[in-house]
């Protein structure tokens, strides 16, 4: 079925018409095109994405007070929920599925500055007071010295992890952190370590500015007492982060004397339902490629099928001819078929290789450089080869119609003089 | 070579089924060379067209070199005509995009002889009916007479054990008809070759050895 005969007949067909064999390929060529052009796009589109989760574990939740909406236990509405050291030991006994519990403060509330000073050189940080366990939900890489360990909390000691951009306005570059003294508030702290955030954007921005001091330091340092701002848990494996984020809500509200039914008194956000948001939306950005991938691939595939048509229907009187001269329908059957397949394979793995070849490139070109939302578009190598075993199916498919119509044609039908 | 009794064929793609043939019986010995002769509508192309095995027929018998040829497969029909019969048409059937050589070339394409070989067969014939220069030519820049001898060559390559022609003189003028006819009537004596010619032309019809006049589906004179 193979031999260069055959090839050479093929050949001959394709290139006697040829601006009709180009339009027909193009049809083809456009459709894998387009597929990979968006599959690549849409994983560009997710990797930039999903990099927001970078440096933040996929599950973490955060509990925070707020201020109570209804009356409770004799308790007036509009009370300020506070949190304290009394509900870390309480939520850490009782809750079940909890892997990780890391209470957390913050010099001047949520996203408040304050003022460092260093030798003469004074700029706005946010100074957090954290446990050491705040490493297993948020990631950074430690650059120089260490981060925060137990006895630093058990011993209060006045210790900093300073972010990379604080190092650098506070230090100059010849200088080196470690062992030197920052003065937070009224308050000297040694500089035991400098860190790098994993986060992205934003985030990243606001933590390479960011001040990490033992917990029980900051305490006591800042006048807290047994404040706490906010929590920062992980479920055990296995279990969601949806179900310890309410868990905790319940036994911070019998605790606390919030009506159980006052949503608004405890405020929480975990990044695993922002996650399963996103990894919905993906998905449906996944499946609207494809639907609409193989839609104008099979416009494609039709465009073929109906050309082959004509061809054969214009052929009419040739294979009329082949077959008073010996032709097997099977001959005729397959010539067609191979031609489809011939003309949507090169089309196709065309498309394949150009539309690859566009996402590389940009690939190169985004490199280094900070995008936000797209990021290192690639196409699936397992997904290119199972659209090139889709376009040969196809080709064949195709090829199916036009070449049954060919194989039906009589000698005497296509020879009658007209 | 060629015997067939009572063979009846009729169509029914019409409203009233129409019988063309109406039991033909005929016998053609080998090397002999036959004219077939008929007005339209006489049968005669359906006669043609199950001699040449494209169509079939509904009852009597074809046998055709000692083989009974009815109720065949496509493929074997496509292989008892690459192998026993060799075309040639009123309008040549050339295909328009090979050249002269490769029309010659083509039964023995399907009889898978390769390429070389069947080109330089293809040569031997083309020398054979007189065209040899004219081998790299395609059809259209080919007469009428030469693209008829293209058409004989590539009926006689396959070395078949009967010759059909239908008409083979209808699109030519009289003097390069006499010259077809001269080769038919050549290759005939040199290769003992059977010869059937489906004709209306009387001139081309008495240089045979035996006229066969049909009609309304019967054999009416067998001279």
């Amino acid at each position: 079925m193979f031999e260069l005969d055959k090839w050479q007949e093929i050949w001959g067909t394709i290139t006697r018409n040829k601006l009709r064999t180009f339009l027909t390929m193009f049809g083809v060529f456009w459709g894998i095109f387009m597929l990979m052009i968006m599959l690549g796009s849409g994983k560009g589109l997710e990797n930039g994405v999903m990099d927001g989760f970078n440096g933040v574990s996929k599950n973490a939740v955060f509990v925070w007070g707020q201020t109570t909406t209804m009356a409770y236990g004799g308790l007036l509405p509009g009370r300020f929920v506070e949190m304290s050291n009394a509900d870390v030991a309480a939520i850490k006994a009782g809750c079940k599925n909890l892997d990780i519990l890391s209470p957390r403060n913050q010099l001047g509330g949520w996203r408040g500055g304050n003022l460092v000073t260093r030798k003469g050189k004074t700029s706005p940080f946010t100074v957090y007071g954290d446990y050491s366990e705040i490493a297993f939900i948020q990631s950074f890489k430690i650059t120089s010295g260490r981060f925060l360990n137990p006895f630093d909390l058990s011993e209060n000691r006045k210790v900093a992890v300073i972010g990379d951009q604080v190092a650098k306005i506070l230090f100059d570059s010849t200088e080196v952190p470690i062992g030197d003294y920052i003065y937070i508030k009224g308050v000297y702290f040694q500089v035991i370590g400098t860190f790098k955030t994993l986060q992205q954007g934003g985030d990243a921005e606001r933590e390479s500015n960011s001040i990490y001091v033992p917990f029980t330091t900051f305490q006591k340092a800042f006048n807290y007492g047994d404040d706490v701002s906010w929590f920062c848990m992980t479920p055990k494996e296995g279990y969601s982060a949806e179900a310890l984020e309410s868990e905790v809500k319940a036994m911070l509200s019998s605790r606390l004397r919030i009506h159980p039914d006052d949503s608004n008194a405890i405020g929480a956000w975990n990044t695993e339902k922002e996650f399963n948001k996103l990894n919905g939306l993906f998905s449906g950005i996944g499946a609207f490629v494809w639907v609409v991938g193989i839609g104008t691939l099979l416009a494609g595939i039709i465009g073929v099928s109906n050309i082959m048509l004509i061809v054969v229907k214009e052929r009419t009187r040739e294979i009329g001819i082949r077959k008073a001269l010996g032709a097997t329908p099977w001959s005729i059957t397959s010539l067609i078929l191979q031609e489809a397949v011939v003309i949507t394979t090169l089309a196709g793995y065309t498309g394949l290789v150009l539309g690859i070849g566009l996402m590389e490139g940009l690939n190169i070109m985004l490199q280094g450089q900070e995008t936000e939302m797209f990021k290192r578009p690639e196409i699936n190598l397992q997904i290119a080869f199972a659209s090139l075993v889709v376009i040969v199916f196809g080709g064949l498919l195709a090829g199916l119609i036009p070449a049954r119509k060919a194989a039906s044609i009589t000698p005497i039908e296509a020879l009658r003089n007209e | 070579m060629i015997t067939l009794k009572q063979v009846q064929k009729s169509y029914f793609n019409t409203a009233t089924p129409l019988q063309v043939l109406k039991g033909i019986d005929m016998h053609v010995a080998e090397g002999e060379f036959v004219s077939i002769m008929g007005s339209s509508g006489s049968g005669k192309s359906t006669l043609l067209n199950i001699l040449g095995i494209l169509d079939d027929y509904d009852s009597g018998s074809y046998e055709l070199a000692g083989t009974l040829v009815k109720n065949l497969s496509q493929t074997t029909a496509a292989r008892y005509r690459n192998r026993f019969l060799g075309f040639v048409f009123q309008s040549f059937n050339l295909l328009p995009f090979k050249t002269a050589q490769e029309n010659v070339a083509l039964p023995l394409y399907y009889q898978k002889v390769s390429r070389s070989k069947r080109n330089q067969i293809a040569l031997e014939y083309l020398d054979k009916v007189g065209i040899r220069d004219w081998a790299h030519h395609l059809p259209a820049e080919l007469s009428g007479g030469q693209k008829q001898r293209v058409a004989i060559a590539r009926a006689l390559i396959s070395k078949p054990r009967v010759v059909l022609a239908d008409e083979p003189t209808g699109a030519l003028d009289s003097v390069t008809s006499q010259e077809v006819i001269n080769l038919f009537r050549q290759i005939n004596r040199d290769e003992k070759l059977t010869m059937l010619v489906v004709t209306h032309e009387n001139e081309v019809a008495a240089q045979t050895d035996r006229i066969i006049r049909l009609k309304d589906g019967q054999i009416l004179l067998n001279e």
